[in-house]
């Protein structure tokens, strides 16, 4: 799943350089195989690594202060969205309709990293909501709709209709 | 910039060891567990951060990377990978292991935990000149990794191992003055039990959880035991049975007593489209390979498919060319069983659905339902343009949408704010084949009452569900459906071109086509044999499979099923329901009128053979999630697995057998490494067939490319081409080697055949291979034969594959489209846009 991820984080950053990639671990954590030096080890490391290499630097925050903004979001995607319980993910969806009140993107005005990993990472919980999930989870709902459609972003996955879209 | 810290919590003493570290300015405010700073936070968390742009931020190992930042220093690769460790792996253990120790008192059980991640810290400090974990200085991942485990191992009760190299660095970060002032004042001199409140206002941490999902098997290595070796290697001594005769294919295919009796169709392509590579991998090929390994097991298997002719859209096709529908349908038609040809698509019948049988049984089935309540009528408005004396189905009119004032909104739904139109709603509406204005006129259609037949359908789903092999995508949107409440459903329309509704006062309209589009299935059947009924209303001895892409699913699975439920005429229903997702075209959509992608008729132009087409597409088939069609994996794919895997590998096996051994299989003396080959390549066969057995058809693929694999490293391992060199021993070697290799690509020939029929069938006749071979080896459970024996004269060996080149791929690639770009903003749906003018989807009555 994550390897998946990265080919198409590779195909938004337009890497032509054919990366090289193995998975660890009980809980596939990627590896990116590097000849030269050290390999790189798990998706935030791996996904920030890619977007200094096209030199996108933009996708992590423009300032000190959203760079964090976005190293916090990718952890959270990490350690609270990845293989999370059926209860938590209620309360996941709380907490980023909640943050997202007043927001168009996870960290400033412009799409970041952390939007990108969450939306693939949320990818499947967004898949199964039911109509009023959808509408109590509206922000979520509208951002995840926002990314889904920018240029470049959905690769791997199948887009899913948005609240009013629902065709009967 | 403020920031909020709580007693006894090592998360605090990261972020207060950063900020003494780094010197940066700041407000500190200590406050109790449960005080709550972060706003959108379902529970309090510290530390915490309010910064000048009113942001929050909760993520330690975050604040951390920030005050490091402002302090100017540059976050690495390498810190951010410890980071990241720390926070996925280690806090984890380390909060299950603080549990257990702190609050349950098991100091030694929390040391066994703690050991692996210790011990890979370890591995990661030993042997390195640094003073610290990522540099001579120190860093943000010092600070993070030393405040997390400060715990444990200024603990010294808590027993993890041997940890040289990790005590002197936690030493060395310990005495930095930063750490001892965090320290002293988030932990004063409690030692352990000072973590006490901070641990029980945690979520009590589980053992880690194991969501281990069954497709990803990718990378496991099978270890095998010696006993299991042992009768692999037995099994496959003993060669094929003598006479297993093959039995050859006789039409018509009838259900047989005794047999495993399939039937397998494909969903019926819409006649005037050309379908792309999306709809042969979702449709027909999906099922050819299915089918073509049926018949292989043995199976009694009919596979069936056919045309989806009637419906506006081969009405509008046909004024535009100026044809008769009819004439349109026999041009396309022709288009489509070429291509299908040309793909090898095995059918034991390829029909269509202008058929008189396709009248018969549609208008049968119909009188059964109406005889039997279950249709309904009633009275809809509708748009009528005068101009073309025509009603405007959905799709057929434009004009203002009444919510948001596009002024292209659709009839069915406005583009802009997505919402469902009804059409009569639409302000100044436009008919849009003539530009006039409609009228609105009331028309009388009939309905099939779903919701009448729904306790019906919910019980067979539910049988079938658990007895038969549904995609997941399958089950979930039939779920979804079944949850919104089924509906109503038109099954009339105001057209010319279809099946007529067999009641006087409907003599002007005819069957919408989602009524009697899988009809076509039953009347194509019809149309291959008169004794059609002997799959069709044969429930107790047919196992029916559908083939389709998920936009197909809800006809297969709820409105079709409840068509032959309400005739109650023991129809046949679907057991096995196997949908696709989509397949794009290097990330955009396959659109004919962009001139994007590869559609069936362009396939054979590109000069890449049928085989290798149909390898890439089952290699990249979008089982359970989208894929995409891209130009260079499938350069790289076919370089990579079929010329350098795979080719590589039958010819190697074959040409040691001519050049060395003048083309006769050599004498085969078994050692424990051939055994072991053996066994694994059984093993493989085996997995082959579990997976295709659950129509698993691109996960089974990668056990063949495995076989190779295997086969490959034997040989470079044994070098059989420096032992036939050698004294008399090292050329018996050889000559097993080569035996066991040869015979290795006997079975890929058998396990390919579904896959590359061509491939298969050329290297069975370079190898000479006996006839049943296939069926033998693929019966049962799968059993690795020795069907090549000492003394078989085999044929001569070529070459089976091409190298793509890059400049040809290159060329390919521009000649098709498909460039990347922001050209697909506009999409809204899914991949596969409705085939006939009316929406499909849409369930309601209108």
């Amino acid at each position: 799943m994550a390897l998946r991820e990265l080919s198409s984080l590779e195909k938004f950053l337009g890497i032509k350089k054919l990366n090289k990639y193995s998975t660890q671990g009980e809980r596939k954590v990627p590896v990116l195989q590097n000849n030269n030096a050290q390999s790189l080890v798990g998706l935030a490391t791996i996904s920030c690594h890619l977007v200094h290499e096209a030199k996108r630097r933009e996708l992590l925050g423009d300032s000190a202060e959203q760079r964090a903004v976005v190293q916090q979001w990718l952890e959270y995607r990490l350690t609270r969205l990845d293989h999370c319980s059926r209860d938590e993910i209620n309360i996941i969806l709380k907490e980023l309709n909640q943050y997202l009140v007043d927001k168009v993107y996870l960290a400033g005005n412009s799409i970041t990293l952390a939007d990108m990993l969450m939306y693939y990472g949320i990818h499947h919980i967004i898949m199964e909501l039911a109509v009023q999930q959808k509408e109590k989870y509206l922000n979520v709902t509208r951002w995840f709709d926002h990314i889904q459609h920018y240029p470049g972003v959905r690769h791997h996955l199948p887009p899913v209709l948005k609240l009013p879209f629902k065709k009967r | 910039m403020k920031l909020f810290v709580s007693e006894g919590s090592p998360q605090c003493v990261k972020v207060l060891a950063a900020l003494e570290h780094t010197g940066v300015k700041c407000d500190v405010q200590l406050l109790s567990h449960e005080e709550s700073v972060v706003s959108f936070l379902s529970r309090p968390v510290l530390p915490a951060v309010l910064l000048p742009s009113g942001q929050q931020l909760f993520s330690a190992n975050a604040i951390c990377q920030y005050l490091f930042e402002v302090g100017g220093k540059e976050i690495t690769d390498a810190s951010r990978q410890l980071l990241e460790w720390e926070a996925t792996e280690l806090q984890p253990v380390l909060l299950q292991a603080l549990h257990v120790a702190v609050l349950q008192g098991k100091r030694s059980e929390a040391g066994t935990l703690l050991k692996n991640p210790l011990s890979w810290l370890e591995q990661c400090l030993s042997g390195k000149p640094r003073q610290f974990l990522t540099a001579e200085t120190v860093e943000v991942a010092d600070i993070v990794l030393w405040a997390a485990l400060y715990p444990v191992l200024s603990d010294s009760a808590l027993e993890a191992g041997e940890l040289h190299s990790v005590r002197g660095w936690f030493e060395r970060v310990s005495q930095l003055p930063a750490c001892t002032k965090a320290v002293q004042k988030i932990l004063p001199g409690k030692e352990l039990n000072g973590l006490k409140n901070f641990l029980q206002k945690q979520p009590v941490p589980h053992a880690q959880r194991r969501e281990n999902l069954p497709s990803e098997t990718e990378d496991t290595e099978h270890v095998m035991t010696e006993e299991e070796i042992e009768v692999a290697a037995q099994a496959w001594s003993k060669g094929l049975p003598e006479c297993d005769e093959t039995i050859k294919r006789q039409h018509p295919v009838l259900p047989k007593e005794g047999k495993r009796n399939v039937l397998v169709t494909s969903a019926l392509p819409y006649v005037n489209n050309v379908p792309h590579l999306g709809n042969i991998i979702g449709c027909v090929l999906s099922a050819d390979v299915f089918s073509r390994y049926g018949r292989l097991r043995g199976w009694n298997l009919l596979y069936l498919c056919g045309t989806d002719e009637y419906g506006t859209a081969t009405e509008n096709k046909a004024l535009e060319e100026g044809l008769t529908p009819q004439q349109i349908c026999d041009k396309y038609f022709a288009v489509h069983s070429a291509i299908y040809k040309w793909f090898q698509i095995d059918f034991d019948y390829f029909g269509r659905t202008t058929t008189q049988q396709q009248t018969e049984i549609s208008q049968n089935i119909f009188f059964r339902l109406y005889e039997r309540g279950f249709l309904q009528e009633d009275i809809v408005e509708q748009l009528r343009c005068e101009n073309c004396q025509r009603f405007l189905a959905d799709r057929f009119v434009e004009g203002v949408c009444p919510n948001c004032k596009y002024p292209e909104a659709r009839g069915d739904q406005c583009d802009k704010c997505g919402r469902l139109i009804n059409a009569v709603e639409l302000k100044d509406p436009l008919c849009k084949v003539c530009g006039q204005t409609p009228v609105i006129r009331t028309s009388k259609h009939l309905f099939l009452d779903l919701p009448k037949l729904e306790g019906d359908l919910e019980a067979w789903l539910e049988k079938t569900f658990n007895t038969g092999d549904w995609t997941a995508n399958a089950k979930q949107i039939t779920r979804s459906w079944i949850r919104d409440g089924l509906k109503p459903r038109c099954i009339t329309r105001d057209l010319k071109w279809g099946t007529p509704v067999p009641l006087p006062e409907y003599s002007e309209k005819v069957f919408y086509v989602w009524f009697d589009a899988p009809i076509g299935y039953l009347s194509i059947t019809a149309n291959y044999t008169s004794e059609w009924e002997k799959w069709w209303k044969n429930p107790q001895q047919v196992e029916l499979y559908n083939f389709m892409a998920k936009d197909n699913v809800p006809f297969h699975s709820v409105v079709f099923p409840c068509s032959l439920l309400g005739a109650q005429d023991n129809y046949t229903l679907v057991n096995h329901l196997i949908a696709t997702e989509y397949l794009n075209y290097e990330d955009t959509k396959f659109s004919k009128s962009r001139g994007v992608g590869v559609f069936g008729d362009m396939a054979k132009d590109t000069g890449i053979p049928s085989d290798v087409w149909r390898f890439y597409l089952t290699y990249v088939r979008p089982e359970g999630q989208d894929s995409s069609f891209s130009w260079a994996d499938l350069a790289l794919k076919n370089n990579s697995e079929l010329l350098n895997n795979l080719g590589n590998f039958i010819n190697r096996a074959g040409m040691f057998v001519s050049k060395f051994f003048n083309g006769c299989v050599p004498e085969i003396v078994l050692q424990d490494e051939d055994k072991r080959l053996i066994a694994q390549v059984s093993w493989e066969l085996k997995q082959y067939i579990q997976l295709l057995d659950k129509v698993r058809i691109r996960d089974a693929l990668k056990c063949i490319l495995n076989i190779s694999r295997h086969g490959n490293q034997y040989i470079q391992s044994n070098e059989p081409w420096k032992k036939i060199k050698g004294g008399e021993e090292d050329r018996k070697r050889a000559g097993t080697v080569t035996g066991v290799s040869v015979n290795v690509a006997c079975l890929l020939s058998a396990v390919l055949e579904p896959y590359m029929p061509t491939v298969s069938q050329t290297i069975r006749a370079q190898l000479q291979a006996p006839d049943n071979c296939a069926s033998a080896m693929l019966g049962a459970e799968g059993c690795f034969l020795r069907s090549l024996p000492t003394g078989h004269q085999i044929g001569t060996v070529k070459p089976l594959f091409q190298k793509l080149e890059t400049e040809q791929i290159e060329i390919l690639r521009k000649k098709f489209g498909g460039q990347q770009g922001p050209s697909n903003k506009t999409s809204t749906t899914g991949t596969n846009p409705p085939n006939a003018a009316e929406p499909i989807t849409s369930q309601g009555k209108k």
